[in-house]
């Protein structure tokens, strides 16, 4: 096995630039290992090998020729939800089995622009919706550090292949905890920039309000080159803000004397395992020796967040998943009677259990009679919860806690009870209904299995976290492990 | 018992914009099926939509018209249903917070009568697109060219009484919106559609009926039918002692006569809520200001001045003011001749309008533009011709044999007004017709006008008549 | 809160999803307890809190007219299950 696919982006910049190997070489080494590993783990729904081999060897002519950008010939995955021209976007879903995208998200795009390579698409949870990776009609993802418990989700496949060593880093996608909570189960570090920060265009949308794009990876660093690329005003997406974008690795050298760290008591009480509290609090213990300054806060409508985040994201799905009706794309079931048997039928059998569930509470939730109980008050209850983190970085710059409450459960273990499920989300969600960005990184080990410690910035404050995290990681080296050599 | 009626209209006003509200594909009318549909308008995954500038100007403009708020800050919502030409299985729309809030209309359902009709709002959302049902056996075809396509739906209140208050209504908008070039008006190509809620209560009854909603009516005269034939149906239902449905009803052209769809209530649950893949759309006082000043003069302002400043009847005014294209005619000619409006109005409504619906044409292909029509209108205000030549000379310039000068010469219809000359002529029919000088000379008047119709006949219609008239009178003297 | 199996049906059919009648009652278990967990919202008090649609305070950005969108029927129509003469076919709609 090369010892590359363990590397950062980072080393393989350094390497690529100095030709100790070439595009070619690493993408092939790439996907050597995830011939090998992935019928294991399942964190590829396609491998793109022609494709990937293909635009390496494009790269090494371009960086030969020296006309090479920061990402050029670097292989990456991208979670299959992002729209890609000519290969097949799955979204996890059987609806969109065959479903080849006529266009690049703006995404991939934009690193298709600095020719960086595609490996593949990475395995997820069905239109995002679950923190497992178990909702996936391509078969649950397997967590590298333990292949008997999930990766997390919804970007488990991104999470895995980048922990596995199948790729150096990946897309994900984070709605209510969907990049952290993976970053954390898979002990690789996560980043959910700030709502309007990348473009959603081409990003299939699970719920519109919430849905951020956002980079995994070994390190912070990684995070902020990858961002660099990701980040940006996009014309096509309303929601996408035009605002200037700092050089994120700039700043991640920045010393952290006098950052003022809140941890949040909401984020410390019943519920939150004891392993995983231990090393969160090594971890601000750290960051108290790298010379910040901790204070105790209260985001105190924390406890109504995972209510008030599924009425919101499971409206918005609701409407959102309207489109798969087998008319224009996707699936469309055998012969079908009549037009409601078209519809019925084809998203019956297109849809996945939750993925209906979710639907369904959607649709009840805004039907008549009902939309000002369910779901304006959510749309009430998420502006105080915003407001409580406003409160909170009049105070401090950023906050610390816990990305999740346990470490990575056992495959199976909650698929039963939807709502024990939901329940797992709980300090990640809030983030989402405020918009902020947030980060995960590796902080230790519960059981065996990785802890995250999540981080949450104000908006736009990116740098700030990145700086946090780099910090973090040139004095300790969780997420220098690897699962194989555990 | 004695009735009345109450009808309010929803007219969906297409906007004349390039580019469709949602996307940048183009609203071209007639395209082949699904060529004009982009990835927004067909709904696929990823994509998004972004608010076309001009769609937003458009109901602005429509607002400052009616005199009413405009919403500072408007709010687009999902409207949730299943249809095959609604690609996204919801139609973005606005609920709560519409762009163009309470304004009003003055409308003249008859001659020398005018009402003010009362609008709820307007606001603004996608087309969706069409099906076809005729295209293959026991299957529907889908084209969603028109998917997208940006729609002003005009609410009234329920403020007109009777069909032909109704029409005047829908006309009055079909014109202020092609008046102020937001919307083309080509009601067969769908550009404006109207849906009618009639109800019926006794008279002096406080309470509204329950009302039907008719969809489906494409041209006033089937507006006007379609209403009328509600009305009928609803007063007939009550008076055979049943209850009026609340519910769509589809108007039947060929059968005049208004049908059930299905039942409102049953089929829709809308599900509306904010679209959260757009942010409110902000206006301020500034943008409105700016719209203001650049609308042209409205057409209500226009006949007031016809009628306040140019002396026009009412009639004339509100005529000359009803389009965009005729009052444009008028005031092009009015420069020319601006000493003479009423002849100018006579000669538009008259001769004019006649030609133009002879031949369906509009005032925008006149064959006689407003410079030949004033060149001929000239011509007898200095008493070069006749009014009854001018006829002539005004068929000759239609055919376009030229300008109302260059065929009075080449036709010599150049009135005689030289004395000289109309003496000789009245001297000659006086000779030859001593009976009739008889007549005239014992009391008869009216063989003066035997006289006249002669001489204009030897003079081929050229002879000045008042000069004819005076000359006659004196020669005629026993 | 308890929703049951006609419920169930009938928002299945709002929604336009087949489901197995023999699944109907798990769904309107599963769906009840997530109701009853979104009825925890009613533990805080929300008058005269101005509800919240984006994360954002921004305003919609407006878009020039102009129709640049080039004709691409073929490559879309590439990826829809039944499709004639460039029209989509869907069983025959009643009015």
């Amino acid at each position: 096995m090369n010892k590359n696919t363990n590397a950062t982006i980072k080393e393989l910049q350094t390497g690529l630039a100095q030709g100790t190997f070439s595009s070619a070489e690493i993408t092939s080494d790439y996907l050597t290992k995830i011939n090998l590993l992935n019928p294991d783990i399942n964190a590829f729904i396609s491998i793109t090998r022609e494709k990937a081999l293909e635009q390496a060897k494009a790269a090494d002519q371009l960086i030969a020729d020296g006309k090479a950008s920061a990402l050029t010939g670097i292989p990456l995955a991208h979670k299959d939800i992002f729209c890609t021209d000519g290969t097949t976007t799955t979204c996890g879903s059987r609806m969109l089995e065959n479903f080849k995208a006529p266009y690049n998200a703006n995404v991939i795009q934009n690193f298709e622009n600095q020719h960086a390579v595609m490996l593949g698409k990475t395995n997820m949870d069905e239109f995002a919706m679950g923190s497992s990776n178990e909702n996936s009609f391509y078969g649950p993802v397997k967590n590298p550090w333990a292949l008997d418990s999930v990766p997390g989700g919804s970007s488990g496949g991104s999470a895995a292949a980048v922990a596995a060593g199948l790729a150096p880093a990946a897309t994900g996608t984070d709605t209510g905890g969907s990049i952290r909570q993976p970053a954390a189960f898979c002990g690789i570090t996560g980043l959910k920039p700030t709502y309007g920060r990348v473009s959603r265009y081409g990003m299939i949308a699970y719920a519109s309000s919430l849905d951020q794009g956002g980079p995994m990876a070994h390190t912070a660093e990684d995070c902020a080159i990858l961002l660099q690329t990701m980040a940006g005003f996009d014309k096509r997406d309303s929601t996408s803000m035009d605002k200037e974008i700092p050089d994120y690795s700039a700043s991640l050298n920045n010393d952290l004397s006098g950052l003022k760290i809140g941890l949040p008591k909401e984020y410390f009480a019943e519920g939150l395992n004891s392993d995983v509290a231990r090393n969160i609090d090594e971890a601000i213990s750290q960051y108290q020796k790298l010379g910040a300054e901790i204070k105790d806060i209260s985001l105190p409508n924390s406890k109504i967040a995972i209510p008030t985040y599924y009425v919101v994201a499971m409206a918005e799905c609701s409407s959102n998943l309207s489109r798969f009706d087998g008319v224009r794309f996707g699936h469309r079931c055998d012969d079908p009677k009549d037009l409601e048997d078209l519809y019925k039928r084809s998203r019956g059998e297109g849809f996945g259990e939750e993925v209906k569930r979710r639907i369904m509470i959607g649709a009840y939730t805004l039907s008549a009679g009902y939309y000002d109980a369910f779901y304006l008050k959510a749309q009430k209850l998420r502006r105080l919860i915003s407001q409580d983190f406003s409160q909170a970085f009049e105070e401090v710059d950023i906050i610390a806690g816990p990305t999740t409450p346990e470490v990575a459960w056992k495959t199976g273990e909650k698929s039963a009870d939807p709502v024990s499920m939901y329940l797992q989300d709980i300090y990640t969600i809030s983030v989402n209904l405020a918009g902020l960005p947030g980060m995960s990184v590796p902080a230790g080990f519960a059981d065996g299995k990785p802890v995250g410690l999540q981080l949450i910035g104000n908006y736009f404050d990116e740098s700030r976290l990145l700086n946090a995290a780099h910090q973090f990681q040139q004095h300790t080296d969780w997420h220098q492990m690897s699962p194989e050599e555990k | 018992m004695q009735w009345e009626t109450v009808i309010g209209l929803e007219i969906h006003a297409q906007l004349a914009t390039k580019s469709k509200i949602f996307s940048a594909a183009s609203t071209a009318f007639g395209a082949e099926p699904n060529t004009q549909a982009c990835a927004v308008d067909l709904g696929l995954p990823g994509v998004l939509p972004v608010l076309n500038k001009e769609v937003v100007n458009m109901a602005i403009k429509f607002g400052v018209a009616i005199d009413a708020e405009i919403g500072r800050e408007s709010v687009f919502a999902r409207k949730n249903y299943f249809y095959p030409d609604l690609p996204k299985g919801y139609q973005i729309s606005q609920m709560d917070l519409p762009i163009v809030g309470k304004g009003r209309l003055t409308i003249s359902p008859a001659e020398g009568v005018s009402k003010v009709v009362g609008i709820t709002r307007a606001h603004l959302e996608e087309d969706a697109g069409k099906s076809l049902h005729d295209q293959f056996p026991g299957q529907t075809g889908v084209d969603l060219n028109r998917a997208g396509t940006p729609l002003l739906e005009i609410v009234s209140e329920p403020d007109m009484s009777s069909a032909k208050e109704a029409v005047a209504y829908a006309r009055k908008i079909h014109s202020l919106v092609q008046f102020i070039e937001i919307c083309d008006g080509n009601m067969a190509q769908g550009s404006l559609r109207c849906d009618a809620n009639v109800s019926v209560r006794p008279v002096g009854q406080q309470e509204l009926g329950t009302r039907a909603e008719i969809k489906n009516i494409n041209s006033f005269r089937f507006l006007e039918r379609a209403i009328n034939y509600e009305i009928e149906r609803q007063i007939d239902v009550i008076e055979d002692g049943g209850t009026v449905v609340q519910e769509t009803r589809l108007y039947d052209s060929e059968k005049n006569e208004t049908r059930s769809m299905r039942s409102k209530e049953e089929a829709n649950d809308y599900r509306y809520f904010p679209d959260p893949d757009l942010l409110p759309v902000r206006v301020t006082d500034e943008d409105i200001e700016t719209i203001r000043t650049s609308l042209p003069e409205l057409p209500e302002q226009k006949r007031l001045r016809y009628i306040n400043e140019l002396k026009l009847t009412d009639y004339n005014a509100e005529l000359l003011s009803s389009s965009r294209e005729i009052a444009d005619y008028f005031e092009t000619a009015l420069c020319r001749l601006s000493d003479q409006p009423s002849l100018l109005a006579n000669w538009i409504l008259g001769d004019l309008t006649g030609a133009l619906n002879k031949s369906e044409m509009g005032f925008a292909d006149s064959p006689i533009n407003p410079e030949q029509l004033t060149g001929l209108l000239t011509r007898i205000s200095d008493n070069t011709i006749s009014g009854k030549i001018a006829k002539e000379v005004f068929e000759a310039m239609w055919n376009g044999e030229g300008s109302a000068d260059d065929i009075i010469d080449s036709k010599g219809l150049k009135q005689i007004t030289d004395t000289g000359a109309i003496e000789q002529l009245i001297n000659d029919v006086i000779a030859s017709n001593p009976e009739q000088v008889e007549q005239f000379r014992a009391g008869k008047e009216k063989v003066l006008g035997f006289f006249v119709g002669q001489i204009m006949k030897q003079s081929k219609g050229k002879a000045n008549p008042g000069q004819v008239n005076q000359l006659l009178r004196e020669k005629l003297k026993p | 809160m308890s929703l049951k199996t006609e419920d169930v049906k009938n928002i299945a059919h709002l929604a336009r999803l087949a489901i197995d009648d023999d699944a109907v009652t798990d769904y309107a278990s599963d769906l009840s307890n997530i109701l009853d967990l979104v009825e925890q919202m009613n533990q805080v008090d929300t008058d005269n809190v101005q509800p919240m649609a984006h994360p954002m305070d921004a305003q919609q950005r407006l878009r020039d007219d102009d129709a640049s969108e080039p004709d691409q029927r073929d490559k879309f129509q590439s990826i829809a299950p039944d499709v004639e003469n460039g029209l989509y076919r869907v069983p025959k709609v009643i009015e």
